[in-house]
């Protein structure tokens, strides 16, 4: 009886998850295709890699239970965690690297080349 | 929700494609292309949960790692115009690999 209900509150956490983690994945692709601008676009990488990612393994970890398919899970989460933000620092640093301005709002002259 | 999260995360690797092939400097197709790949791996674990195949997320474990390397290598690639060469030969090369830039 007990575990029945301990399964109910596992699935539906899970399913509570799956839910923000898809709507997070979503929200942040339609930001990549729609903002206006390079650097305002990694923004909407950033939700997708932390919220949609986290939330989606964190409700398969909680659907699989403690096992050693949660350990891989786990595994996977850090692993994104970490090259995430590395590879969205790399490819920013190249950007301004190569010159390319970040898009300046309010001022009418435009962003200042020095 | 399986399912849902599924079409969901879909949806997301269409969207991440679409800026790829539209997107207007060579970063933004980077970029887009680092989400795919991270969108692809969440696939790959979902779809071994909806099939009921958990040795799938190994496979997702190792698109993890691969995505990241080759992001970082495609920037290498972009920045030098080569994936060996360091020291002033690869500076001289890359200035002129930069002549026509973005």
């Amino acid at each position: 009886m007990e575990g029945d209900a301990i399964a109910v509150v596992q699935s539906v956490l899970s399913g509570i998850a799956l839910a923000i983690g898809s709507i997070f994945a979503v929200i942040g692709a339609i930001g990549i295709l729609r903002l206006p601008d390079f650097y305002s676009r990694m923004h909407g990488a950033g939700i997708t890699d932390t919220m949609g990612a986290g939330m989606i393994l964190l409700g398969l970890m909680l659907q699989a239970g403690l096992s050693l398919v949660m350990v891989k899970l786990l595994l996977i989460l850090v692993f994104i965690f970490f090259t995430s933000p590395t590879a969205t620092h790399a490819v920013a640093k190249a950007a301004l690297g190569s010159g390319l301005e970040p898009k300046l709002g309010g001022k009418e002259e435009g962003p200042s080349k020095t | 929700m399986m399912m849902v999260t599924a079409a969901a995360v879909l949806v997301a690797m269409a969207l991440a494609i679409a800026r790829a092939l539209s997107g207007p400097t060579v970063y933004d197709r980077i970029l887009a292309i680092n989400v795919h790949g991270t969108k692809t791996v969440l696939i790959i674990a979902v779809l071994g949960f909806l099939t009921d195949r958990p040795e799938f997320l190994d496979i997702a474990l190792v698109y993890a790692l691969i995505n990241f390397i080759g992001t970082i290598a495609v920037l290498k690639f972009r920045r030098y115009g080569d994936l060996g060469q360091t020291g002033p030969r690869a500076a001289a090369r890359s200035a002129e690999f930069h002549q026509d830039d973005l």
